[in-house]
């Protein structure tokens, strides 16, 4: 099945009000075209889930910038101060979880995982209203699965089935939000056709995959 | 030589080879230049590699290869890249031998807070949560007072904890600490210093060896 379509036709997919994962670090391995689309788009109210809030015109944080969020999940929002600014001003929700449950939290909702036992955050304010148990000894959170309505990707190859290869440090949250998420787009830089990846080489599994968009010239980020 | 450089230089003498290490943002980094040559530690990236290399040439950045602050750096031959699961798996799983951060505040417990104060813009925990709680050894690098000359090792933290009992050494540019059951012990005292100076600008009481080293850089 060829999964390749135009940003138009993915972001007809995408409905107001939903819950967005977008990858990247720091704007590293952020789908910066369909964020550019969805910022020219009529979609609003989203509720976006991403490792950090990019920077105010550069990365996801443009959609924090345009108004289209309404509430952040995130484990650090310091390099964007829109989203601090609409944070304080009660514009948007923040939710700062750290980064390593952030992670573990969206592959257990891939996973089929009910939760897990951390120790991130024993004896701060991140343990508040959440159990705590005890194994041989030490203290551990229990934290819940966090899934979404729709997860934006970036991969540096796709094949036309939708399997993915991601390149250096642009990897980070994508590969867990694959398989986190209803509706998966994939923004990739190369597409090629299905059969010239390596079935070794490939990172993301294309069953996790339902649309492919190309990856524009001129979106570069940074 | 400066404070900051004096802190780094002391810091790195404290690894082993093949010391896998995670280093914060800003003055934890500059630890790298510092490694003795005689000892070769793997350094962590989270956002996703290991081997982290030197900042490349002006023109020769890769904007794939960032580090945690997301600044360019390169990969040495040997490094690899994994996703964040992996990277914090590696964290939180005791992968890590050590951690360097700095700190607005630590305490004799070896309690540490660095990640938010109250009534300012607050950023996040970013990862630092996790480093604190899983790396195996917690190295606190800061200088040893604020702007203000108010001490930042305490009696207790008042600021909200980043981890509870997690730091195992304090490395100032007045001396080297090492946080015990018993409280904070004076291991080194960097040249110059005396006992009573560093003791003024900590608020906690340092347990006093009979015998201190010199802090060499």
């Amino acid at each position: 099945m060829n999964k390749v379509v135009t940003m138009e036709e993915a972001l007809s997919r995408i409905r107001s009000g939903q819950s967005v994962m977008v990858g990247g670090f720091m704007t590293v391995g952020t789908p910066e075209g369909i964020v550019d689309a969805l910022v020219d788009s009529d979609i609003r109210d989203l509720t976006l889930i991403s490792n950090d809030t990019g920077f105010a015109d550069r990365g996801v944080g443009k959609l924090v910038s345009c108004n289209k969020v309404r509430k952040v999940v995130a484990s650090h929002i310091g390099t964007n101060r829109e989203t601090g600014n609409k944070m304080n001003a009660g514009e948007i929700e923040v939710e700062l979880i750290p980064q390593g449950t952030l992670a573990e939290q969206i592959r257990c909702a891939g996973a089929g995982l009910g939760g897990f036992l951390t120790p991130t955050g024993v004896g701060t304010i991140v343990e508040e209203n959440k159990q705590i148990m005890e194994f041989e000894g030490k203290k551990y959170i229990l934290e819940h699965p966090i899934g979404a309505d729709v997860a934006l990707l970036k991969a540096h190859k796709a094949d036309t089935s939708g399997n993915l290869v991601y390149r250096r440090a642009a990897r980070n949250f994508n590969p867990l939000m694959a398989m986190a998420a209803g509706l998966v787009i994939v923004e990739a830089e190369e597409i090629v056709e299905a059969g010239e990846l390596d079935p070794d080489e490939v990172m993301t599994p294309c069953i996790f995959v339902d649309l492919v968009v190309r990856k524009e010239a001129g979106c570069e980020s940074a | 030589m400066n404070p900051r450089e004096r802190i780094a230089r002391r810091v790195a003498r404290i690894f082993e080879d093949n010391d896998v290490v995670n280093l914060g943002i800003g003055l934890p980094t500059s630890v790298a230049n510092y490694v003795p040559d005689d000892v070769h530690i793997v350094l962590q990236s989270e956002n996703g590699f290991i081997r982290v290399g030197p900042v490349p040439e002006p023109g020769q950045e890769d904007p794939d290869i960032v580090d945690a602050g997301g600044n360019p750096v390169s990969i040495l031959p040997g490094g690899c890249c994994f996703d964040s699961a992996t990277s914090f798996a590696i964290i939180r799983g005791g992968h890590l031998a050590a951690t360097v951060l700095g700190a607005l505040e630590v305490d004799q417990e070896g309690n540490l807070a660095n990640w938010m104060i109250p009534g300012k813009m607050v950023p996040g925990m970013g990862g630092a949560m996790d480093l604190v709680a899983g790396a195996r050894k917690v190295i606190i690098a800061m200088e040893h007072v604020t702007k203000n000359g108010d001490p930042k090792i305490l009696i207790k933290c008042r600021l909200p904890l980043t981890a509870t009992c997690e730091v195992d050494l304090i490395v100032t540019e007045l001396g080297f600490m090492e946080v015990t059951d018993q409280g904070i012990v004076l291991k080194e005292l960097a040249p110059g210093v005396t006992v009573e100076e560093i003791q003024s600008k900590t608020e906690a009481v340092l347990i006093i060896p009979e015998q201190i080293g010199v802090m060499n850089s």
